[in-house]
């Protein structure tokens, strides 16, 4: 009835019968799920926010409510993979020389947990959910192509997301790493259900990122408002695209990685087994095949969002335009070419391995080409130095270091010597903190006013930025030493105190790091609480130069009163000096807009009980939840009255509030920028 | 862009539904770039059992073991005969000869493509009681039932397709929903014909010579 499932399996239990630090530790990390769980459902109960939740936002297929669903999502994730770090810093700092309070197992899931969460279920959703948020309004596009599949996309993402936070109370979760890679995954090392929670985790995400990449390049190539041409787009929607097409090729390799898995696990295939012709390498060709082109997934949107930063904050029309379109598409073709550098020291012969280091190496001269074209942006504008600008520039220089660590781990005799070491630990996180979660923060930042109607508070802002920045130099500097010092990753305890010191400054950083995210929380209590004084109701806070600030904060549903009509790039700047960024149109039609549908928290339900069922072999449910899941889709389709028809007058009556809030609304001088006179009417040219 | 003046790759209802047609650029080209990363799906099992037909062996049965190009032959009419009935269901779908017409190809088609599921089912069991070559015996065997069976799984999900749509015409008549979906699940059906034509190739033929 229950598969391989009992009592053993809960944490909880675990705990009671074995008080040990480590089943402690686990034990009150469930607690503080479950807790959290709770604390949500008595907090939604007691406010009667069930309904809302529900009409207002699960069922609901508007692109702007997806999106800000998925970053919260993120966030959560967010939280407990950085929790999840600091105590690994600090379970290694204690173990130096002696058994620190984990068991080795139990830091095994820590790494496993925190690497998949971190790409999986908190970067690919955050950049997702600003994707979803941005795009749609910055083409002039009432929602994307595919509204229902967006949700799904969520639901599945949500769902992969459920699955982990579940292990963290239901058994265990893979020691194999975010890669898992076989055949240290397979059966005959790795019994029991972590590799399997891991698997559908995982395969999950991917479906739904597929999806959302789909989604993403068909609402850019076919919904962009009339004049809006390919280079007219901003360079956020190209960065977009590029991320698209990324999803579109490359998330299948990572299905088919796992499928086989899982056939090899469940089945007794032999794909990646040490025996009967099975070939581990397959697994790492497939694995970073997905690999490599991902991390430019997660980093070209936080490059879209600094170029709309490096823009708006230095009042200039962004450098290099094409240029950096072109660096973009070039970076995203590269990102086939390279895969193989995640495995220099596996066998092949050095000429194959010279080659794709020499492709590696080139992904550095479109970068450096975009870092140039941000300088130059900056050149002579007048800048701000608010907080997005504080991240923007930080990432310039960070990003750069982290660059120039990349083209010596491309040159595979190097390679070879700090392969696998916390050196090229030091050089990831050097890459994406600032060239994806520092984006996503800055954009955060940048779109919080157009997405609530008001802005975040600055003094919390600012100083997030210096947890962040700070607690990044504090973790990862160190790491490089310690890699060139001889540590390997994923280990849980070294004999050697001299690695002590290093690690003790990097338990410091993780812990300031963890104060980024105390910021981030601690501005958003903050910035609800002032939201009247904070508050941009016109939805011009920054002097925007594209189409989504030229819409109030919130926008309606429908993004647009009417359609824009654009002829130039910075479309809204131009609007704005001709004198017509705000005016009644003539114009005004019913227009239809996607009703709520039941169908995504459907799937999503259906697919966290199919996925804990298979992981648990509880063969019942698993065909309940599949048979739920398509019974939905195909249910959906019998239903033809998709659409919900908005009025003209309503139209005409919400942009008539607009322009009057406007009218009595005193314009503000960029000078004023962060002071509450700043009610989201940017002083034009000043 | 209007009317027809576009043209979608695929089958275009032009002129004899303007509305539709304008209709189907978004879901229809929606849908090839989702062909595309099946596609992509595809490459990747063909890439697999490429590398395992070769290397993966284990002293099991090799590819020339498992190929009976009789069988294989009828498939491949089989399936391209489905695609075929499905192209003249489309031409019925355009010109608006009648929905018997439309329903009728259909039903030929959802036939054709059942035996060829029902065939394939057939050689899984022969592979695995004559030839005693289970995927579970080596790693070559487990690349080949994975592409053969993923193409089988596509089959058969489109004739489940198949089925929905066919009692929607029913439901609903040929409204312009059900013609979208039938373009799309038309575009779904040839794609899978492609795949097999590799499979055909490359297990089958290229198996036989080796």
């Amino acid at each position: 009835m229950l598969g391989a499932l009992d009592w053993q399996a809960i944490v909880f239990v675990r705990a009671w019968r074995d008080p040990s630090a480590s089943e402690l530790i686990g034990a009150a990390a469930g607690g503080l799920a479950v807790t959290g769980a709770l604390a949500a459902v008595v907090l939604l109960s007691v406010f009667r926010l069930w309904r809302p939740l529900w009409s207002g936002w699960l069922t609901s297929l508007d692109h702007k409510k997806i999106g800000i669903m998925y970053i919260v999502l993120s966030l959560v994730m967010l939280l407990r993979a950085v929790i999840e770090a600091a105590l690994m810093r600090l379970h290694q700092l204690v173990a130096v020389g002696q058994g620190g309070p984990l068991s080795p197992e139990h830091f095994a899931q820590l790494f496993s947990t925190h690497g998949t969460i971190m790409i999986f279920f908190m970067a690919m959703p955050l950049l997702t959910g600003i994707i979803n948020y941005v795009m749609p309004l910055q083409i002039g596009a009432r929602d994307v192509s595919f509204p229902l599949l967006n949700a799904i996309s969520l639901a599945l993402t949500a769902a992969g997301a459920a699955l982990v936070m579940v292990s963290l109370v239901i058994g265990r979760f893979s020691t194999g790493g975010w890669s898992g890679y076989a055949t240290y995954t397979e059966l005959a090392y790795s019994m029991g259900e972590g590799v399997d929670y891991w698997i559908w985790a995982v395969t999950l995400s991917s479906l739904g990122s597929t999806l959302s990449g789909l989604n993403f390049a068909v609402t850019i190539y076919k919904k962009r408002c009339p004049g809006m041409t390919l280079f007219r787009m901003p360079l956020f929607c190209w960065t977009t695209l590029c991320t698209s097409i990324l999803m579109i090729f490359a998330m299948a390799p990572l299905t088919a990685a796992t499928v086989m898995l899982a056939l090899d696990r469940y089945a007794g295939f032999h794909f990646f087994t040490n025996d009967a012709g099975g070939n581990m390498m397959n697994y790492a060709n497939l694995f970073w095949l997905f690999g490599h082109p991902e991390v430019y997934i997660l980093i070209l949107p936080a490059f879209g969002v600094y170029s709309e930063v490096f823009a708006t904050f230095s009042g200039k029309t962004l450098y290099g335009y094409r240029a950096l379109v072109f660096a973009t598409m070039c970076i995203a073709v590269l990102s086939f070419t390279v895969w193989l550098h995640h495995f220099f020291t596996m066998g092949q012969s050095a000429n194959i391995n010279a080659v794709f280091g020499i492709a590696t190496m080139t992904i550095g001269i479109p970068t450096g080409v975009k870092v140039y074209e941000w300088l130059m942006t900056m050149v002579r504008g007048r800048i701000r130095l608010t907080t997005p600008m504080l991240f923007a520039v930080t990432f310039l220089v960070t990003f750069v270091l982290g660059g120039l660590t990349g083209i010596l781990l491309a040159n595979p005799t190097i390679d070879f010597s700090v392969h696998n070491s916390l050196f090229l630990v030091a050089h990831f996180h050097n890459m994406l903190i600032p060239g994806l979660l520092f984006g996503m923060i800055a954009a955060v930042q940048v779109w919080f006013p157009k997405a609530f109607g008001f802005r975040l508070h600055e003094g919390w802002g600012v100083a997030g930025f210096v947890c962040w920045v700070a607690g990044f130099y504090l973790a990862f500097m160190p790491l490089y030493a310690l890699g060139l010092m001889g540590a390997m990753r994923r280990t849980s305890q070294w004999a050697r105190p001299e690695y002590g010191p290093w690690l003790a400054v990097a338990l410091l950083g993780a812990v300031l790091v963890l104060g980024g995210v105390f910021c981030l929380a601690m501005q958003l209590f903050v910035s609800i609480r002032r939201r009247k004084e904070l508050a941009v109701p016109v939805g011009d806070p920054w002097d925007g130069r594209t189409l989504e600030w030229a819409c109030p904060a919130p926008p309606p549903e429908w993004n647009f009163t009417v359609i824009p009509k654009v002829a130039s790039g910075d479309a809204f700047t131009v609007m704005k000096r001709e004198g017509r960024a705000y005016e009644m149109p003539d114009d005004i039609e019913d227009i239809e807009m996607p009703a709520n549908s039941a169908v995504a928290p459907v799937i999503c339900v259906a697919s966290v009980a199919t996925g804990f069922a298979v992981t648990w072999h509880i063969w019942w449910l698993a065909v309940l939840g599949l048979a739920a899941g398509w019974g939905a889709v195909i249910a959906r389709s019998f239903v033809l009255d998709t659409k919900r028809r908005i009025p003209a007058a309503t139209l005409r009556a919400s942009h008539a509030a607009w322009l009057d809030r406007l009218r009595r609304t005193v314009p503000v001088s960029r000078a004023g920028e962060t002071d509450p006179r700043n009610d989201g009417l940017a002083e034009h040219g000043a | 862009m209007s009317g027809a003046d576009t043209r979608h790759p695929g089958l275009n209802l032009g002129q004899t539904d303007a509305g539709g047609h304008d209709a189907a650029e978004e879901v229809v080209f929606g849908f090839w770039v989702f062909l595309m990363s099946d596609m992509v799906l595809f490459a990747i099992l063909f890439a697999t059992y490429a590398t395992m037909s070769t290397h993966g062996q284990a002293g099991g049965p090799a590819p020339l073991d498992l190929v009976d190009l009789g069988s294989a032959l009828a498939e491949t009419l089989l399936l391209l005969g489905s695609s075929f009935t499905f192209g003249m269901a489309s031409l019925a779908l355009k010109y608006r000869e009648g929905r018997t017409r439309l329903v009728a190809w259909l039903a030929l088609t959802f036939v054709l493509g059942a035996v060829f599921v029902g065939w394939e089912v057939h050689d899984v069991h022969v592979w695995i009681t004559q030839d005693d070559a289970p995927p579970q015996r080596s790693g070559f065997l487990s690349a080949h039932y994975l592409l053969t069976a993923t193409h089988g799984l596509h089959v058969a999900a489109g004739l489940l397709w198949m089925a929905v749509i066919a009692v929607q015409i029913g439901w609903f008549g040929l409204i312009r929903e059900v013609k979208l979906r039938l373009m799309r699940l038309a575009l779904f059906w040839h794609m899978l014909d492609i795949v097999w034509i590799g499979i055909f190739t490359f297990v089958f033929l290229y198996g036989a010579v080796r």
